[in-house]
């Protein structure tokens, strides 16, 4: 169901891979919608096709046919700069700046709002500190990247897109390489970003118990290429959650809302 | 990264940029007592016309050349290594310089003429040269372009720029083979690298394209600290990733091919000397290392020129020199590289 607090609407969308002239869609004609201050997760088999919606909602990749909208507005007849105002992104992929102080990474999350130079004004590091606070990693805020955790490197990459001010946020696999603490910690984390800041927040994972804790909606891929939408409660009473691993020896247990076999 | 040690660094490098000129204004092959350059600096000559000349068209002019050439090949490394994601990556071993040199062979032959032609101030025959040079090098450029989106691998990136220096190394040799006697000799001489190219009549075209590129790359610092995080957070916060990095390619092009032209092939400096920046300043934010590279890299080619002209039995070659500077700091950086922050 749409709602007033509808952000982001997806239509027809099909996504998937070109292989020459080739498409080879993993998706087909999705008609989603992401809502502000719900904190979304998106799971699905490995292969599935998580990573390729993802980077077509972050218009990394080009959708194989359909359209996404933010507030109404086709986000592919955006410019780059507009679309870095509304969509911030945290993904897996390596980066090379360790020799950068957390806040000068935060501070980067300023870039959509910066001029030429990318010079920060004393409101943008007003807005660095305050991401860096929300972030909890305030504690860490002179320290090279170099030296964090893996928790704490990811928490100063939310704390980057949190800067960037965007009304959404995605995060492709953000707990992925964490401990379980750090894991707990983060979901959390995007879950305050989501409930008290108004955040349109969707992350894709593989931890399916944590996921239906703490997440207020499910984007669930189902093995015949379908995603399913609702809460926990929803897709657990409806049997969906059977549908999310093509092995039928192993089924999902709404006791301890996980897999066994 | 404190502030306090930015404006450390900036200052012992401008100090050491200006004892090093000085150092190379009172030294050379010929002796002339300080007095008398001072006396030559202020207008008022020494009386002697020989030292007029060896001050003011021989020593000034290659402390320029030597400041802008190290300067411009050190940004053209930095940038090269900042947009192909990769530390060990430098204008002369990603065979863009060798690219620059393949075009200046060409460009002599076709003139029929000689490498040391270039000496000459016949204005046409220069500048024909310094497109050969440009060509050269954004040719070598378009082909890593390519070979980057195919061997998403660093060392493999590495290998094909090595592999191109070697092919135009081989078709120069070739070229040469067809060459009279004397144009093998003047290439070898340019191979040999020399900051006493640069004539006072090429000196405003030199240097005015070489402060023009250094003035373009000062000014893409937002997308070369955003390229830090990768070309996908890059995108995400706006850049737009294939036009900067094309654009960043044409300085670094512009800056190795108009020092390659005028200087010879020289290399380690553009690898190094990014290193010797980011290692002092502790930071690899471009608004803070692009001053300093500036400045490290005119510092380390006004020692490779002092060196070069100190030795009493003639001049020693730049690239005799360089590697001598370089290759120790290449070594600490790669057996240290794990203890290095911005490799991590």
């Amino acid at each position: 169901m749409k709602t007033a607090n509808t952000i982001l609407t997806t239509h027809d969308l099909t996504v998937g891979y070109r292989n020459g002239s080739h498409q080879v869609a993993l998706l087909n004609n999705l008609n989603l919608h992401l809502d502000k201050g719900k904190l979304v997760a998106l799971l699905g088999q490995n292969g599935a096709g998580k990573s390729t919606l993802l980077r077509a909602l972050t218009c990394d990749e080009q959708p194989l046919s359909g359209t996404i909208k933010v507030n109404g507005k086709p986000l592919m007849e955006m410019s780059q700069k507009e679309r870095s105002r509304v969509l911030g992104l945290v993904s897996t992929e390596r980066i090379q700046a360790g020799a950068l102080t957390v806040t000068e990474l935060v501070g980067l999350g300023r870039q959509p709002h910066t001029g030429f130079l990318g010079r920060l004004d004393d409101e943008d590091r007003e807005i660095v500190r305050q991401s860096m606070a929300d972030a909890g990693i305030i504690g860490k805020a002179g320290e090279y990247m170099a030296s964090l955790s893996d928790g704490e490197r990811q928490k100063a990459m939310i704390a980057r897109a949190l800067a960037q001010q965007t009304p959404i946020i995605i995060l492709d696999e953000p707990t992925a390489f964490l401990d379980v603490a750090s894991r707990i910690e983060t979901m959390r984390l995007l879950q305050t970003l989501a409930h008290d800041r108004g955040k349109a927040v969707l992350l894709s994972s593989h931890d399916i118990s944590q996921s239906l804790m703490l997440a207020d909606e499910l984007w669930l891929i189902t093995t015949d290429r379908q995603v399913v939408t609702g809460t926990t409660t929803q897709l657990v009473t409806d049997g969906a959650m059977d549908h999310l691993f093509a092995n039928r020896s192993i089924h999902f247990n709404p006791q301890i809302l996980d897999y066994s076999f | 990264m404190t502030y306090r040690r930015y404006a450390v660094t900036i200052v012992a490098l401008t100090v050491a940029l200006v004892v090093l000129a000085l150092a190379c204004l009172v030294f050379g092959s010929v002796d002339i007592p300080m007095r008398d350059i001072v006396a030559i600096l202020t207008g008022k000559g020494c009386g002697n016309k020989a030292w007029d000349i060896i001050i003011l068209q021989s020593r000034i002019p290659m402390i320029i050349t030597a400041a802008l050439a190290g300067a411009a090949l050190s940004i053209s490394g930095l940038l090269l290594q900042t947009t192909f994601n990769n530390p060990l990556a430098g204008p002369s071993i990603l065979g863009v310089s060798s690219g620059a040199g393949l075009g200046v062979a060409i460009v002599i032959l076709a003139l029929g003429g000689s490498i040391g032609g270039l000496l000459g101030e016949n204005v046409g025959s220069y500048m024909a040269i310094l497109v050969g040079a440009l060509l050269g090098a954004g040719m070598v450029l378009a082909v890593l372009i390519a070979f980057s989106s195919i061997v998403r691998s660093n060392t493999m990136l590495l290998i094909i720029g090595i592999l191109v220096s070697y092919l135009t190394s081989s078709v120069v040799q070739l070229l040469n083979s067809v060459a009279s006697e004397e144009g093998v000799h003047n290439y070898v001489a340019w191979g040999f690298g020399n900051f006493s190219g640069v004539s006072v009549g090429q000196m405003p075209l030199y240097a005015g394209i070489i402060i023009a590129a250094l003035v373009g790359a000062a000014l893409m610092v937002k997308p070369l600290n955003a390229m830090l995080l990768g070309a996908r957070y890059a995108r995400n916060l706006g850049i737009n990733v294939s036009r900067s990095r094309n654009i960043l390619l044409l300085i670094t092009g512009v800056l190795t091919a108009v020092v390659t032209a005028f200087c010879g092939p020289i290399g380690f400096i553009g690898l190094a000397v990014p290193h010797i920046a980011r290692l002092s300043l502790g930071t690899s934010n471009h608004s803070r290392l692009i001053p300093a590279t500036i400045l490290a890299g005119a510092d380390i080619a006004l020692l490779c020129a002092l060196v070069s002209v100190i030795n009493p039995h003639g001049i020693i070659p730049i690239n005799a020199i360089t590697p001598i500077i370089g290759v120790p700091i290449i070594l600490y950086i790669i057996l240290n590289r794990r203890r290095i922050q911005y490799f991590n």
